[in-house]
């Protein structure tokens, strides 16, 4: 693993007493990691939300006998070794793979150690962190709400968009935040899959093991002290902004 | 009243949506030219619950106007409403309006919920908490014009007087303002079934009544079947023209309210309708010529005389008798039309509320309502010695 410092030479060159407080900041932390790693949670919550919607809903609304295998599947991320999840992520995105080889000859390379790559493992390792408030906020709207929208001649799509969506919005909130916040701070399924190239693949939690192994605590403890802030903001906002979220945590 | 339904201003309303509206128009005609709106239900239904499987068996027919859902609460109304609203699905049989089949299991039909065009208030209202009242009001009108669709909004908030709180949310108005927006929400579909689960049962004496008047006053209106599930008996007689009375999952009785509620012939309608008092009677004489016989309550030396029924000497009856009913004496009453004059002594007086409730041990234990000013002025005591009075037409015989 290599670990470039050239980014401090760059910056040396400022002159003047004004440009110290910027020179401070871009010196700090490495921000194309840190970039990088907002790209991909942003990224990876929006998928979620189209994807874990209609997953969310089935498993809210579904009567289905097999329903449980459905959520076993959508929650074993949060309970498998990321290591474990990488690792078959990577092996379904190898070239060896029916997935790798279909986007390979599609594009040209290989998913494995791309962005791409990364987004993929992501969304299947963040998946039960917006799909399960989703589904919990769902299953809390009243019944018999949706049976009015019904008899009142609106469709079930309509009824969902309608009346289930507005009513469900501080479980849509905590499913995004969390997934958002996970994917941010996620390791493990990242090196498997991903690697550690820089501006493609290195994330700040791999900047910060980097940092680590290259005995450089200091670096280490600014970007994890620059993570933890925000984080810490991102979910006061949401948290602040939208209180009611507390009544669907701890979700089921 | 105020009869906004028949206002020119509301006749103007229906014109202008008529110009505007095709779809809206050919509506209009089908419902005016269809024969007669009758729901007819005939349904079987099983429903596995925690205390066994619960078996509804419904057949009836309703014409257009209030028909009442009388019964007591897990007889199965709520059940049959939803039923009819397509909310649940029979085993079997057939629930249609007119030649409308809404179900049929031999057909195969089973419409959906959203192609019913039926109006469901529900017990607990379901108002959308995230609208205001005329969202809620408009929210099952998507399909119509703008325009349209304020306008039928703008009449229904009108005449049922909730205009004012447009703007507000369910959350923020009153139990009977949000009754009438949940009314208003059901009715300004123009719905060809409407179904009222228990929609008043919240509400203080007067707003009630207001409420009802207008639900009359649109009926009159709008010939369609209403099916209203209540069990206040009040409600049952300021309402209803037929009265289904549900026990069980089954029909027991079905009348006008008079019909079913004064002459019960089934000892469940019997305690349904309030009678505190149901005794085993035996028959002793008949007077066909005076139109009334004689019974000897079980167990007891007291004899009651009763209307005619037909029944044998000596046989078994039940008699029912409303507290309310009974006179009470406390010396021995002359000179009264009433035949059944009994001697018994008081055992317990009881205040609920604003009634007394006198146990009076007469051979048999008879319960009494007084009011307090009548305890007082008669200085009631338990131990004191007391007369019932029982006219022979507020003796109600039914068979077990």
């Amino acid at each position: 693993m290599t670990t470039e410092h050239s980014r401090h030479c760059v910056f040396q060159n400022g002159n003047g007493e004004r440009k110290t407080c910027l020179y401070w900041l871009r010196t700090l932390m490495d921000w194309q990691a840190f970039w990088l790693t907002i790209r991909l949670a942003l990224l990876v919550a929006l998928v979620l939300c189209v994807f874990g919607l209609p997953i969310a809903y089935w498993i809210a609304f579904s009567g289905k006998r097999w329903k449980f295998i459905v959520e076993a599947i959508v929650a074993l991320p949060i309970v498998l070794p990321p290591t474990v999840l990488g690792f078959y992520v990577l092996l379904a995105l190898g070239s060896r793979s029916f997935l790798g080889r279909s986007w390979r000859s599609l594009t040209g390379h290989t998913l494995a150690f791309t962005f791409t790559g990364l987004v993929i493992g992501s969304i299947i390792y963040s998946l039960p962190f917006a799909v399960q408030p989703f589904a919990t906020a769902f299953a809390l709207v009243d019944r018999r709400l949706i049976a009015a929208s019904k008899t009142l001649g609106v469709s079930d799509l309509g009824t969902f968009l309608r009346v289930v969506l507005p009513l469900s919005v501080p479980g849509l909130v905590t499913g995004i935040a969390l997934s958002f916040a996970h994917t941010m701070g996620e390791f493990g399924v990242v090196l498997m899959v991903g690697g550690n190239i820089p501006g493609v693949t290195r994330t700040v939690s791999i900047d910060i093991y980097d940092q680590v192994q290259a005995l450089n605590y200091a670096g280490a403890n600014q970007t994890a002290l620059v993570l933890l802030a925000f984080s810490f903001a991102a979910l006061c906002l949401v948290y602040g902004v939208n209180r009611k979220a507390w009544a669907v945590w701890p979700w089921r | 009243m105020s009869g906004l339904w028949s206002e020119p201003q509301s006749l103007g309303g229906v014109a202008v949506e008529i110009a505007q509206n095709s779809a809206a128009r050919a509506k209009v005609r089908q419902r005016i030219d269809s024969p007669v709106n009758v729901l007819t239900v005939e349904f079987r239904k099983s429903l596995v619950g925690p205390t066994g499987t619960f078996k509804l068996n419904i057949r009836f027919r309703a014409e257009s106007g209030i028909s009442i859902l009388f019964g007591p609460s897990g007889a199965g109304k709520t059940t049959l409403l939803d039923c009819v609203a397509g909310l649940n699905t029979p085993d079997s049989g057939t629930i249609k309006v007119g030649d409308h089949v809404f179900f049929n299991d031999a057909a195969g039909v089973n419409v959906s919920v959203q192609q019913r065009h039926i109006a469901y208030v529900f017990q607990d209202l379901a108002l959308f908490p995230h609208l205001s009242a005329s969202g809620n009001v408009a929210y099952g009108l998507g399909n119509l014009d703008r325009s349209v669709r304020q306008q039928r909004c703008e009449t229904i908030l009108e005449s049922l007087r909730i205009s004012h709180l447009r703007d507000r949310k369910p959350g923020e108005i009153s139990g009977g303002e949000r009754q009438r927006v949940a009314l208003a929400r059901a009715l300004v579909t123009e719905p060809c079934v409407l179904l009222l689960d228990e929609p008043l049962a919240a509400l203080d004496a007067p707003t009630k009544s207001k409420i009802i008047d207008d639900l009359r006053l649109w009926s009159q209106e709008h010939p369609v079947p209403i099916l209203y599930v209540t069990h206040s008996r009040e409600e049952v007689f300021a309402l209803g023209e037929q009265v289904l009375v549900l026990e069980d999952g089954r029909l027991i009785a079905q009348g006008t309210p008079h019909e079913v509620m004064t002459a019960p012939r089934q000892e469940s309608v019997a305690q349904l309708v309030g009678f505190e008092n149901i005794l085993d009677a035996n028959v002793i004489a008949v007077h066909p010529d005076r139109g009334t016989m004689t019974c000897r309550l079980s167990n007891s030396r007291v004899e009651l005389e009763t209307p005619l029924v037909r029944a044998e000497i000596g046989a078994l009856l039940r008699v029912g008798i409303r507290a309310g009913d009974i006179l009470l004496a406390t010396v021995r009453p002359q000179g009264l039309s009433a035949r059944n004059i009994i001697a018994g002594r008081v055992v317990s007086l009881e205040q609920h509320d604003v009634i007394v409730t006198a146990r009076v041990d007469c051979g048999v234990a008879m319960n009494v309502h007084l009011t307090l000013a009548a305890r007082d002025s008669l200085d009631l005591q338990p131990g004191g010695e007391v007369w019932l009075i029982v006219k022979t037409h507020s003796c109600h015989l039914m068979v077990n």
